[in-house]
């Protein structure tokens, strides 16, 4: 398993996100908020990979066709997936331990506690 | 870096003497609130940066007359901002302009995106003014699958569709043009009685009660709600949670003026920015 994030194309995403938990990372240059949030993937990708979960990027920029079929309409948006299926969906960044406390609950096993789709909106 | 010049003497060049990477303290709006945390911070000698959208939206500036702040008797809401501004510039406060599209605690520091720059900062002071309450039906259920707050980020997405722009800033017509340069078809719209529709993606939007059919829908307000643009602040009602300091629940970032809550006046709000400065300038004493 790699320590560093990988990027994936419409190529290896299936193959690279079939099966175990995977956190993606759509994103694009252009995306200011998404060059910020970098580094925290950087930091999922170090801490998380080693424990058995594929964390990647998709530079929707290059790879629209992937960006449809995931409907993402808003970047960034950051998909939690667990044997080639979204469980949990963050749209807008979120600080670290947003994803960390979802990794860590798929990671014991509670995939439905982890289930949640959060978007930047609230009252 | 160190440089000898022809008389000998040793000449120190500072890196990134233009302009600090970090800034001590960023403040997000240019109201009353933020310059007088700006004018404060300075006097304190922390480098800031005052980042807000054109201020010709705001309340204030249309306001033709301010009865109530103390000393300035009658003058116009124009006028005020414009005396508030020139002395925070003076006092060597950068002001920026730009669309705060969000605010990330990354480490010891925040990460603040606006347009298509990020500036980094060890605190951050929230005045961005009256919040905008109410979102629009299909708003907040739609986010993310069709709505869109930045243009920037999400633009090329929708490149070769048809999108309505909700301008409701002055800069809604920079941000529409963009959208047309890279090949969207734009439909402008300026009114609020605004319906978004759609099962699990924008269908249509109704402006006044016509449909007008379409794949996205960017919603471009003076400023974007505090709750949006900081994931994880506390707020009440709209209005962002704050102690008498001024300090919200978030370490390191403080808010003043209109967006805690009311009275919405001025000398409350440059109140307010004073005490929020203070305690961010506190705060960093205790951060090193």
């Amino acid at each position: 398993m790699e320590e560093t994030v990988l990027h994936l194309t419409k190529d290896n995403f299936s193959e690279k996100t079939a099966s175990g938990i995977a956190l993606v990372d759509f994103w694009a240059g252009w995306c200011m908020p998404c060059k910020m949030l970098a580094p925290v993937i950087d930091d999922l990708a170090r801490e998380y990979a080693p424990r058995g979960v594929t964390v990647a990027k998709v530079d929707i920029d290059k790879e629209m066709e992937l960006a449809g079929e995931y409907a993402v309409m808003s970047i960034p948006t950051v998909l939690i997936m667990k044997d080639g299926e979204e469980i949990s969906r963050y749209v807008g960044v979120q600080p670290k331990e947003i994803y960390t406390a979802a990794l860590d609950k798929m990671l014991a096993g509670n995939v439905g506690e982890a289930a949640e789709v959060v978007s930047p909106v609230k009252d | 870096m160190v440089k000898y010049t022809h008389s000998g003497h040793i000449q120190l060049k500072v890196a990134h003497e233009r302009r600090p990477f970090v800034y001590d303290i960023v403040v997000i709006g240019s109201g009353p609130a933020g310059l007088s945390a700006a004018i404060t911070a300075r006097m304190r000698s922390k480098s800031v940066a005052v980042i807000s959208n054109l201020r010709t939206g705001s309340g204030l500036y249309k306001a033709p007359k301010v009865d109530n702040y103390p000393g300035f008797p009658a003058i116009s809401g124009a006028e005020l901002l414009n005396k508030f501004s020139l002395h925070a510039a003076g006092t060597g406060a950068e002001i920026i302009q730009g669309r705060v599209t969000s605010i990330l605690p990354m480490g010891e520091q925040f990460g603040v995106s606006y347009g298509s720059e990020i500036a980094a900062a060890k605190a951050v002071i929230l005045a961005t003014g009256v919040v905008q309450t109410s979102l629009f039906p299909g708003e907040e259920a739609l986010l993310g699958s069709g709505v869109s707050y930045c243009a920037t980020c999400d633009g090329m997405l929708y490149r070769g569709k048809k999108v309505c722009v909700v301008c409701l800033s002055p800069d809604a017509e920079e941000e529409a043009a963009f959208l047309e340069s890279i090949g969207c078809e734009v439909v402008r719209l300026t009114t609020k009685n605004i319906v978004i529709n759609g099962e699990h993606k924008v269908a249509s939007v109704m402006a006044d009660g016509v449909e007008i059919p379409c794949d996205g829908v960017f919603i471009l307000r003076p400023s974007i709600a505090p709750a949006t643009l900081v994931p994880g602040l506390l707020t009440a009602g709209g209005h962002i949670q704050v102690d008498p300091r001024m300090r919200t629940n978030i370490p390191g970032i403080f808010a003043a003026g209109d967006c805690t809550g009311a009275p919405y006046q001025v000398a409350k709000a440059v109140g307010e920015g004073l005490v929020a400065a203070l305690s961010a300038v506190e705060y960093l004493a205790g951060a090193k």
